[in-house]
């Protein structure tokens, strides 16, 4: 058994950790309330700019324009969003995971995926994973602003037109509430659009007028499309990752409780047999005497 | 008058800006200033800096100041994306009259340095926000 003082530090130790944990959590919660605030005021945009731009698409009947078509390259472009710090539980890994399971499938190989990575982790993952890093944004996943996302999508949009990617997507984790967060993959450009029901295929029959002209229009809210996205997908993300750490914390929180309440039922043990110990040799050396 | 009515969204990137019935929406785009009923032509418009009117159902008139963006036009339903929207309340008109004059006199030196679309985008915000703001 071991001795009462290797017990105690150990104890110590943990107790130690335990705090960290705990505090780890309270800021986690302080951001997540903040970060889901933040992600639900910005869903109704992000929620509106995809049914508008997926409702004025099935109405033009040209599907000609640059964005709406698949470009020339094979490449695909992904901007992978996760934390620039760990201890998140498998918030991190799930998004590497997301594109790496793609691995196995034909149309997704290795060599025509380049990674946009915004956060540390999830570049370190890809890279690690033989992925081709074209950029790395890690500040803006700190603190998301609008402008953050209006750069990264004129940086993705400039490298679409000159032809060097032809497909773009986002990978993040989505943030259904508090507990519940899914790793998703979508397809930003080019852009696609599903018309299943035929109620919307009625509604659909009035053509849209544009104004300014259709493919000037385009060219200026395809741009507005793809930003939208990357904030939406931004906010969603932050909750999602203030979200998981809050989870991890609390679980080590209480794994940290039960190993303490463990260790305090074995140091006593020891405490009680040393007396015990000591105890029978006090006895046995006053009978020696007597 | 209420069967004159549409619904109305104005929608920020994080916020949603105004929700509603109106019977007028009247706007800047980018091809001129618009003012739509119920019932127009389904139409895709950019929008340029400017005061955005919106007459609500009992007649009532309110402005606000919307910068950039686009708007969908159904015939019963208006959705307005726009990048920034402000109410009066929330333009600080010092600050706009500052970067009025600022825009103005980058215009004016006609550095080639300086970005021209730019710097009229500004001028044209910081005179949407005075014009709404007073």
């Amino acid at each position: 058994m071991a001795s009462m003082r290797d017990i105690k530090r150990r104890k110590v130790s943990i107790q130690s950790t335990q705090q960290i944990t705990k505090a780890m959590k309270l800021v986690s919660t302080v951001r997540l309330q903040r970060a889901k605030a933040r992600a639900e005021r910005s869903h109704a945009y992000f929620q509106c700019m995809y049914t508008t731009v997926c409702s004025i698409i099935s109405r033009s009947g040209n599907t000609d324009h640059r964005y709406l078509k698949k470009g020339d390259s094979d490449k695909k472009l992904v901007i992978t969003i996760s934390s620039n710090r760990g201890l998140a539980g498998g918030y991190n890994g799930n998004v590497v995971k997301l594109i790496t399971k793609n691995d196995e499938t034909a149309d997704w190989k290795k060599e025509d995926v380049k990674i946009y990575a915004i956060g540390n982790k999830g570049r370190e993952g890809l890279a690690r994973a033989g992925y081709e890093i074209v950029a790395n944004e890690a500040d803006i996943i700190e603190e998301p602003l609008y402008s953050d996302a209006q750069m990264v999508s004129a940086d993705v949009l400039a490298r679409y037109e000159s032809g060097e990617i032809g497909e773009i997507y986002v990978a993040y984790t989505d943030f259904k509430n508090t507990v519940t967060h899914v790793p998703t993959l979508i397809k930003v450009l080019p852009v696609e659009t599903e018309t299943d029901s035929e109620d919307e295929k009625a509604e659909l029959s009035i053509p849209m007028n544009y104004e300014p002209e259709e493919d000037e229009a385009l060219d200026l809210i395809i741009p507005k499309y793809v930003t939208s996205i990357i904030y939406g997908a931004l906010t969603q993300a932050l909750a999602s990752e203030n979200g998981a750490r809050m989870q991890a914390m609390d679980s080590a929180t209480s794994n940290a409780e039960e190993m303490i309440g463990n260790l305090e039922l074995q140091y006593n043990r020891a405490r009680q047999g040393s007396i015990t110990q000591e105890l029978t040799e006090i006895i046995a050396g006053a009978e020696a005497i007597s | 008058m209420a069967e004159n009515v549409f619904d109305l969204q104005i929608i920020c990137p994080d916020r949603v800006f105004y929700e509603g019935k109106a019977s007028m929406l009247e706007l800047n785009t980018s091809e001129g200033e618009v003012g739509i009923y119920k019932n127009h032509v389904p139409m895709t418009m950019i929008l340029a800096p400017g005061a955005a009117v919106i007459t609500e159902e009992n007649g009532e008139k309110k402005e606000a100041a919307v910068h950039a963006g686009f708007i969908e036009v159904l015939q019963d339903k208006i959705t307005v994306l726009a990048e920034v929207a402000e109410w009066p309340d929330e333009i600080d008109v010092k600050r706009a009259e500052e970067a009025k004059i600022r825009a103005e006199r980058r215009l004016a030196e006609k550095n080639p340095n300086t970005d021209m679309a730019r710097a009229e985008t500004a001028l044209s915000r910081a005179i949407a926000r005075i014009y709404v703001a007073k």
